[in-house]
């Protein structure tokens, strides 16, 4: 792909306004960025948005400014990375600056928390539609283990509240396992698959 | 030097916060209230409410909260890059790492079994939004009063909308912010 002015505006604007209103940080960024890069752009492809979603993850800091990153590096080098950083950083950077100033009026404000109420439910659309379809994408492959490992980590998440580090951990072993197993398979000459 | 100090805490804070979100929350109480004295504990709790309120991930919302109370714009501004350069670093070269070596079979391995981990995440984190959208703060109840209507149709007509026209999930997300403002004046 070119680096041209184009694509720069393009990521600077896109993770601006998916900054400016996401809300509840941490992994609500990533279906958003999904929607944008993925679906509506085609600059990066599915598989490749989940490894670095994996890497921001695993990685200290915000979530969603890691993946920033990752997705402004991959799509325009560093220079792309800068312009996501800035993208991601600025929108609750004036959000607060204006808020510190003004929070008690802002707190008790009824119409702004009934919009940001609504906000919450469209947020949460979005994310069911993302879901639906990786989930789907995942079940289609019919790799059992897959499945398992997608069901497995929703239920230690979700329900257990194991930290996130250690079912990456497991999951990523997991992972390294099935391929080494299947190395080992093919090396005796049987069904590799 | 104030603004070295902000710096440093908010680089410590950027650095340990793994796991992004509410991880990050005890770190930065112990630097901002614990160690610092920067923010009473009334404070810091209405830092992490207005973080929650706002866009933006918690730590960075309260880079800029704290750099702007203790130090002005400079503050907010030394602040906010503090809580940023240490995951800049790693991750460009976890970044470089993973161009380098994605080929080769054990990393692909990882990386399929990390996939559907995330899908899962994503899963768990839109729930946690739902519930918080539809019940409210008390969390999932079966008892049918406590639904809100508003934002119960709210998520049905955006899901609807999503999957049926594919619609820039932005518009979706204001549309709904919107609707949600509308709803409440008039009633």
């Amino acid at each position: 792909m070119k680096h041209n002015k184009h694509t720069y505006i393009k990521l600077f604007t896109s993770t601006f306004y998916l900054s400016a209103f996401t809300f509840g940080g941490g992994f609500v960024i990533i279906p958003l960025m999904k929607k944008i890069f993925v679906d509506d752009l085609h600059w990066i492809e599915e598989d490749e948005m989940l490894n670095l979603a994996a890497i921001a993850q695993s990685s200290p800091g915000a979530v969603a400014v890691n993946a920033a990153i990752l997705l402004g590096y991959r799509i325009a080098g560093v220079f792309g990375a800068l312009m996501t950083i800035l993208g991601t950083i600025l929108p609750p950077f004036i959000t607060i600056s204006i808020i510190s100033i003004f929070y008690s009026a802002f707190r008790d404000n009824a119409i702004i928390s009934a919009v940001l109420k609504g906000m919450q439910a469209g947020v949460a659309a979005v994310i069911a539609d993302v879901v639906l379809n990786l989930g789907g994408s995942v079940i289609k492959d019919k790799d059992i283990i897959s499945s398992l490992v997608m069901v497995g980590a929703f239920v230690a998440t979700f329900f257990l509240k194991v930290n996130v580090m250690f079912i990456i951990l497991i999951c990523g072993l997991i992972g390294a396992a099935k391929v080494l197993i299947n190395i080992n398979k093919s090396n005796k000459g049987g069904d590799s698959k | 030097m104030i603004l070295l100090e902000l710096f440093w805490s908010f680089m410590q804070i950027g650095m340990f916060s793994i796991g992004g979100g509410m991880a990050a929350i005890p770190l930065i109480q112990n630097q901002v209230v614990n160690i610092n004295q920067w923010l009473t504990l009334t404070e810091f709790t209405d830092l992490i409410t207005i973080a929650e309120m706002t866009p933006g991930p918690i730590a960075i919302n309260s880079a800029t909260f704290v750099g702007i109370r203790i130090a002005g714009l400079p503050g907010a501004i030394v602040a906010t890059l503090g809580c940023v350069l240490p995951s800049a670093v790693i991750v460009f070269t976890l970044a470089w790492i993973y161009n380098k070596y994605k080929e080769l079979t054990v990393i692909k391995g990882i990386l399929s079994g990390l996939r559907p981990a995330i899908v899962a995440l994503i899963a768990s984190a839109g729930l946690t939004i739902f519930i918080l959208a539809i019940w409210g703060e008390g969390g999932f109840s079966s008892d049918p009063q406590s639904i809100n209507i508003t934002s119960a149709l709210l998520f049905t007509m955006g899901i609807f909308i999503l999957r049926k026209w594919r619609l820039n999930p932005i518009v979706v997300m204001l549309g709904s912010g919107l609707i949600g403002g509308l709803v409440y004046s008039l009633i």
